[in-house]
Formats: structure tokens, sequence, C-alpha cells
């Protein structure tokens, strides 16, 4: 980098943005930023590491940026054994290196996105006030303590969001119900059990943005008139409740949280609760169970959350995405973020690329791109070199498409077309490796274990598919008719989504993988 | 690996009191039981039931109803090992299989030494760098078989912190 000068050099020190993201930690970024003052130390550099969130480009974790005067300029995946070289380059003034990338935000990866969630996950120091502010942080809040409540919620029903946990429904309707509902409290819940397998957006965000959530939470305790917010949290996710509960923390000290939000004389306070390994929290009304302390069991709807939620009172219950986006909203405004998207699915998704593939991580585009195009070009194809099989959208319960479907548009209506589910926007690839009638036994396995047990349809009929998918697999493919008519069973009378799309995996291997549930398969493959 | 305490009556009843006052106070006591003592002892369900005016039978069915609460010590070191999609697509389950032919380790259990419990979990929230593994409570992707041996052995490991 030509542009770098050495009076620029003298006047401010280097900055270098290693994550503390728990993917960039699992793969080793602590020893990176221990071997990098190590040897700044030894060669009597002055350098500053800030320790960012991730960029999303998982492959490339550890990801080493530094500033220039063009932009910050990326190297990865960094070792505790490059670190000498990158030295030896000058990477601290974008110097060539193998592992470099040129700026960051040229990445073809990350260029050929629409960040509006994540717009500054990666950007920014997490914990930094003023970072966040510097970057837009509290624009939306600042606009909606100008606004009534009624307005706050029409601008989110404007914007045609809708509930990034994988229902899909409209966020702006939920608010609706929770601002008409007359109660002395309300609350605000954020749903961030994100226990879908292929899923990191949530703890990305929350370990990358933590205030963005913190906001979207105050805006939507302004606009419906709760004062208390929970966010429950999935215990797999201790980096994340580290660095949140931090976050609250700094927001409180600062008068963002508390008696008077920013001096405005309304009051909104946050917590954030620890999950206990139950993937049925991630359903709404068992995560509403267990905050109150109980077994997480399904509540019958209605009531609604909405009209009697936690401890009986009007509750806003989102997923992490969903109130992450609203800041952005209120900020832009309702036309500008449904500008994006197709058909009834407006706005932006943030898609998790996974399991085995080349380049995973997350991908925030407008609804619309294709499975294609997402595994593909975003993707480049298997991380094994394997011919690609089967991808599984939407968590355990999304179905397994072949390579016939991926020309799906990443949309709700569209998976549900294809009898499939967008879900929570977690993709996850297989190669030709994999076993569909196996994947179809785990579906039912999975659910067994998962199951709250209230309803039998989910927690027998789980049992009694694993049983007959054990059947089936030791070559009895008569029984394929009795894992049918169970799953049009689980489908129709199980009391939530757990059992009801527990089915969805199943036949959709079934129906798209016909040959791995004949017994010949059974002989070549052993 | 972290030292924990021996069960103590008046230890707990402190932690209980401690947190009693939260909405919803369950959770948060049981973990905090869990992180003191290793595991929630099942004589803590009258205490608890007592602090927060609920019967024991709901204490004692919301404590075997999560997962995460162990009823006994775990081992002297822990591996949550990721064994959904994701990670069953690049090959954790080689893993498990490695662990129970090579270490004579069944998963889900802990080594008659009791040194090592590994426990199965279902997402780590890692799942572009699988397979994930949360080892003595810090994500670790890309496991692999030398890894987990290193961990069985008790050797350091260059990917591992300390």
């Amino acid at each position: 980098m030509s542009g770098w000068k050495g009076d620029q050099m003298s006047t401010s020190s280097i900055k270098i943005y290693i994550p503390r993201d728990a993917a960039a930690l699992s793969v080793g970024a602590e020893r990176v930023v221990k071997a990098m003052h190590d040897e700044a130390k030894k060669r009597g550099v002055t350098i500053e590491i800030i320790r960012n969130g991730s960029r999303g480009m998982l492959w490339l974790e550890p990801l080493v940026e530094v500033t220039t005067s063009k932009g910050r300029v990326a190297y990865g995946p960094v070792t505790p054994k490059d670190v000498a070289s990158l030295f030896d380059a000058k990477f601290y003034e974008g110097g060539a290196h193998a592992l470099g990338h040129g700026l960051t935000e040229e990445i073809p990866f990350f260029k050929n996105q629409e960040r509006l969630t994540f717009q500054r996950v990666g950007v920014i120091d997490p914990l930094s006030l003023d970072d966040y502010i510097a970057h837009g942080g509290f624009a939306g809040l600042k606009k909606a303590l100008t606004m009534s409540g009624a307005d706050i919620v029409q601008t989110v029903a404007d914007s045609g969001l809708r509930g990034r946990g994988g229902a899909g429904f409209p966020t702006g309707i939920k608010w609706k119900t929770v601002l008409n509902t007359h109660a002395e409290q309300k609350y605000i819940v954020c749903n961030a059990d994100e226990g879908d397998s292929g899923t990191f957006a949530d703890r990305m965000l929350m370990e990358g943005d933590p205030f963005t959530l913190i906001e979207g939470m105050i805006i939507a305790g302004i606009a419906v008139g709760a004062t208390k917010g929970y966010v429950y949290l999935r215990s797999e996710y201790p980096n994340a409740h580290i660095i949140f509960r931090e976050a609250i923390q700094i927001a409180k000290k600062a008068g963002w949280l508390g008696k008077s939000v920013n001096g405005s004389g309304k009051a909104f306070d946050l917590e954030v609760r620890l999950g206990a390994g139950a993937y049925i929290c991630g359903e709404e009304t068992s995560l509403l169970e267990s905050l109150e302390g109980k077994r997480a069991i399904v509540r019958a709807k209605p009531p609604l959350p909405a009209i009697q939620g936690l401890f009986g009172k009007p509750t806003i219950i989102n997923n992490v995405m969903s109130l992450a986006t609203v800041p952005w909203i209120m900020a832009n405004g309702a036309k500008a973020y449904a500008d994006y998207g197709m058909g009834r699915s407006r706005g932006t998704l943030p898609i998790q690329l996974a399991g085995n593939v080349k380049r995973g991580g997350l991908i925030e585009k407008a609804f619309g791109v294709t499975l294609k195009d997402v595994i593909e070009t975003y993707g480049g194809g298997t991380a094994s070199g394997r011919p690609f099989r089967a991808v599984q959208v939407g968590g355990p319960l999304g179905a397994y498409f072949p390579s016939s479907l991926l020309d799906t548009p990443l949309d709700y209506e569209a998976f549900v077309a294809k009898k499939g589910m967008l879900g929570h926007g977690g993709i996850v690839v297989f190669d030709d490796r994999i076993d569909l009638a196996k994947q179809a036994r785990f579906a039912f396995e999975f659910c067994a274990k998962e199951s709250c047990g209230k309803c039998t349809p989910c927690r027998i009929g789980a049992v009694r598919g694993k049983e007959t998918m054990d059947q089936v697999i030791a070559g009895e493919t008569a029984k394929l008719d009795l894992v049918k008519d169970l799953c049009t069973l689980m489908t129709d009378a199980s009391l939530c989504a757990m059992g009801g799309l527990t089915p969805i995996p199943v036949i959709s291997a079934l129906d798209h993988f016909p040959e791995d549930f004949k017994p010949a398969h059974k002989l070549a493959a052993e | 690996m972290t030292q924990r305490a021996e069960w103590n009556e008046a230890e707990a009843s402190g932690i209980i009191n401690e947190l009693k006052h939260l909405e919803g106070a369950t959770l948060p006591i049981l973990h905090a039981l869990q992180e003191n003592f290793g595991y929630v002892d099942r004589r803590v369900a009258p205490m608890i039931a007592d602090a927060l005016n609920m019967s024991k039978a709901e204490i004692y069915g919301a404590i075997t109803f999560y997962h995460d609460f162990r009823e006994a010590p775990a081992g002297k070191r822990v591996v949550k090992l990721c064994r959904a999609e994701a990670c069953q697509a690049m090959g954790c389950e080689d893993l498990v299989h490695h662990l129970e032919t090579e270490q004579g380790i069944t998963v889900d259990s802990t080594s008659p030494s009791g040194h090592l419990t590994v426990e199965t979990v279902y997402c780590l929230g890692n799942c572009a760098l699988g397979p994930a593994a949360l080892i003595d409570g810090a994500l670790v992707g890309r496991v692999d078989k030398e890894l987990l041996d290193a961990v069985c052995a008790e050797r350091p490991h260059e990917r591992m912190e300390g």
C-alpha cells in the first residue's frame, strides 16, 4: 500500500483487528493476539489490537485486519507461526503476503452482500459505545423517542419484517397486539436460543454488535410500553454470554438502559438469562415457561404470548435477528427496508452457510438469491472436494434438497412450495457420503431426545419413527409405509413445530433420495 | 479444569438465598449450584422449592428436564462434542467411533478413571468450522482425532489453550 505515509506512522498507532467472535477463537484467534503482541514488542513496533466481531468469512478465521489509508486490509487464516513473516512483509502497512486478501470489503464473498442487520458486525469494537454511535448506532432509537408507540409499530409493520426465528410471522402484527393489550406490566423477550444446526447469526450479532440488539429491544419496549426485557440465551454460547452481559453493563452505565433511557423519562431495563441445553426452548411458549423457572413444556395457543405471555403478561417475543433489524428500519425508514427482497419476503436474510462447504460463513442478502448461488458462488462447493449431494435448509426440521432443487430462491413462500422451509436461514451442505436413510432416522432420534413430552404425536411418534427407521435400514423396506403414516399423524396432530415439522426432513429424504432407502443401496455401501 | 467445591448445605443455601429474589429464579439458581459444585445435588430440590414457594416436584422436574444439569460430578475434563447435522457433514460420527474404538470412551459417559467426560451436544454455533466441541468450556473448531487423543492422554496440544 503505497498510500501509507511514514508521517502517518509516527502520529497514529497501528490499528489491528482480530476477532473475539467464538468461531475465530475456536481456530486460535487468542493465540494470534498473543503472538502479535510478542512480535511487536520484539521489533519495537507499537500496535493497538481491537477485538472486533467476525466479518463472517469463517474459512479465513482468524482473520487479521489492519487499517490503511485505503481501508482495512485482510490477512487470513493466520496462525501464530505466520506472525513473524507478516511483520517481515510489513503487513501493518498493508504489505503483500501469501495470506493477504487485499481490502476486506473488496473480497467478493463480503462485497456482494447487502448488510443491514449486520452493518457493523466485524467493523466496530463491539463494546465501544463511541464506535457504535460513530457508525450510526442509536439513530433508530433517537428517532423512535420522538414518535408515538403506534407510529413505531406501524413503521415496523410497513417494513414487512417477518420473524427471523423461522416461523416468518409478521413482526408488526405481534407488536400491535401487545400495544393494544392493556396491562400494568409488559415484557420484551428476545429468543436467543439459536438451536438449529447450521445457524450462528444470532451468536455472531450478539458477540459482534451487541448494542444493536439492546437498541432494538429498547425500541420495542418504548413502542408497546414494556419496561423490562429478557434475553433468553442458550448455554452453548458462553462467549456470547460474556460479551452480551458486558454490553448491558456498559449501556446501563451510560444511561441507555435504566429508569430513563437516554434522559427520555421512559424506563427500560434488560437482563440476560441462560438456557440449559433444551432445543425445545426455541419454541416461544416453552421458552416463556423456562424463563418462569419451570420445565420447558409447550403451551397451547391461544392465548397468544402477545396477550398472555411471560408471567401471564402481554409479551413481545422475537428472535435476535428480528429485534436487531428494527434499529436499521427506524433509522432508514420502512420503505428503504421493504425495497429489498421478493414477494412477501421483504428485506434481507442473514444466511448462514455451513457444513461441508469450502467457504462457509455469514451472508446477508436480500431475499431472492438462489440456493445454487449461495452454495456455489459464495461457498465454492464442498470442503472435501467430493461431489455435492444434498443440502438441508432451515435446521433439523428443514428439508433435504437435491441438486435439482438448487434453483429455489431463498424466500419463505418458495421454500414452502417445495415442501421445505427457510427457518432461521441455516444452510448445511453435504457431500456424496451422506446417507439419507440415516438422516431420516436422525430426525426422529433428535425429536425423541428433544421433545418436551406434552403431546403424544411428538413424544411417542418420534420414538416409533426411530424404531421403524431402524427396521427400514435393516432391510424391511415395507415398513416405509408405516413411516409415512406416522409422518402424516405427527404433521397433523402435534401441538407445536417440533413434532409438526420433524416429518419434513424425513419425507424430503424419501421423496428426493429414494435410492438410499432400498436394501440394494445398503449392500452396495458395505 | 476448574476446582469444584464438595457438597455443602450451607453453601447451597447461600447461593439460593442470593438469587431467589429474581423473577423465575429456578434456572439461575440451578446454574449457580452446578457452577459451584459441578453438578446439581438432588438434596437441593426441597431447599429451592421452599425458597421459591414452588413444589418439590416442580423443582425436581426442572432439574431433570434440562440436559445441562448433571446428577453427579463430571470428569476432570469435559468435552461436549457437537453431533448435529452440520458437524455430521464434517464427520463428527467418525470422531465418536474413534473415541470408542481407540480410546475406549463411550460418548455420554465418564471414563472409568474419572478423568474425562464426553457428552453429546446439538449445535455450538460453529457450523462452518466443524466438527466443533466445547473442551473445558472453550470452543474448538475443526476437531480431529489427534486433538481428541491429546485430550484423552492429558497431553498439551498446540490448538488448545493451556
